[in-house]
């Protein structure tokens, strides 16, 4: 059984908002990012392949093509760099690890729309 | 200047920094401790301030033991007292369950028998050294013991790729050097770990983290200490 006082010790550090995205997911996770004494955000967007861990280490990846080129990136969950996670489109998927989209590529790695769950759908939101 | 504290290590999680970095830190409930004697120059020939943390249930203790810690009104006490013999104060609290002394460079540490102290009495320190006792490991080979590398895979190795290889010469000295470092009991000794960062200090929940590890396992007694050797900190 897990302690209370180690609950306790990451509870501050906890998100508060959980972050409201699904395996097959094309996302924009906004990092922040200090230039210098500046703090910019820069989008990372992609397709979330994965999801693993819980509480405190739990981290997911996006995964996304540049130049050509496949670039995976995982982040924390619970990082407070991670200002929003947007989700653009709903993929159908039958799996929670996405690892074969690694051996497609151009066409193959397209993957089915869905239409969002109920409780996806952010009610503030404009249409 | 506090003297140091016990605790329990609880274990490990990780928490972020303010700049957003991962910190790994041990979960330690540190006190509240009881001081249940102070030595003095004086009287014991050394200047020292004795903790008791946790509770041991009396009946898992001796009437000789808890007598040290509070007054029961023994009979011999009472046979001292009448003789005029000067009766040390006790601390009057429940048993403990692991105390121990922390020596002190004079008289002017400032703790007094009964007196408790908390894990806020940490707060202004920024290192600790900790000291606990670390996993047993049993009888173990000398690659695990030792990080000795062992010997190849393949290439004619024959069921000694876990051995030592060669512990010395030959007819002189006809013997195994003192020392030699071969397999045996690994673990379950004292280890210190020095300049822990102190990261939180919780005196709600009695909790402190430290960054990094701490030996032993979840449920290890640890004693904290002042990093006396810390140059960021600039000693004592």
């Amino acid at each position: 059984m897990r302690h209370k006082l180690l609950d306790l010790a990451e509870q501050s550090d906890l998100r508060e908002e959980p972050l409201n995205f699904a395996i097959g997911d094309t996302v924009d996770v906004h990092t922040r990012i200090l230039e210098g004494d500046k703090e910019r955000i820069q989008v990372f967007s992609g397709v979330v392949i994965a999801r693993r861990g819980h509480g405190m280490s739990e981290m997911f990846t996006v995964r996304r093509i540049v130049a050509g080129e496949g670039v995976e990136r995982t982040f924390p969950v619970n990082t407070p760099k991670i200002a929003k996670v947007e989700v653009k489109r709903h993929g159908r998927v039958r799996r929670a690890k996405l690892y074969y989209l690694r051996e497609r590529s151009g066409k193959a790695t397209r993957l089915r729309e869905r239409k969002a769950k109920p409780w996806e759908v952010d009610p503030n939101a404009k249409k | 200047m506090p003297v140091g504290l016990l605790g329990q290590k609880i274990g490990m999680t990780q928490v972020y920094a303010e700049d957003g970095t991962v910190v790994p830190v041990t979960v330690v409930e540190a006190g509240p401790c009881v001081v249940t004697r102070v030595r003095t120059q004086d009287r014991d020939g050394y200047d020292a301030v004795q903790l008791g943390f946790g509770d041991r249930p009396r009946r898992r203790v001796s009437r000789a033991d808890r007598g040290q810690i509070a007054d029961i009104g023994s009979r011999r006490q009472r046979a001292r007292q009448a003789a005029g013999v000067q009766v040390l104060p006790r601390a009057g609290c429940e048993p403990r369950r692991f105390m121990r002394e922390f020596r002190c460079d004079g008289p002017d540490h400032g703790c007094e028998v009964g007196q408790v102290l908390t894990v806020e009495s940490l707060a202004d320190w920024s290192f600790v050294d900790v000291i606990g006792t670390s996993i047993g490991r049993g009888h173990a080979g000398v690659m695990k013991r030792h990080n000795f590398s062992g010997q190849r895979a393949s290439h004619g190795v024959k069921r000694v790729h876990r051995h030592p290889g060669s512990i010395g010469q030959s007819a002189d000295p006809a013997r195994v050097l003192k020392g030699t470092r071969m397999a045996g009991r690994y673990g379950g000794s004292r280890v210190t770990v020095r300049n822990l960062e102190i990261v939180r200090v919780d005196a709600e929940h009695n909790m402190l983290l430290v960054r990094g590890a701490v030996p032993g396992a979840a449920g290890g007694l640890l004693i904290l200490r002042y990093s006396a050797k810390n140059r960021k900190a600039g000693g004592r």
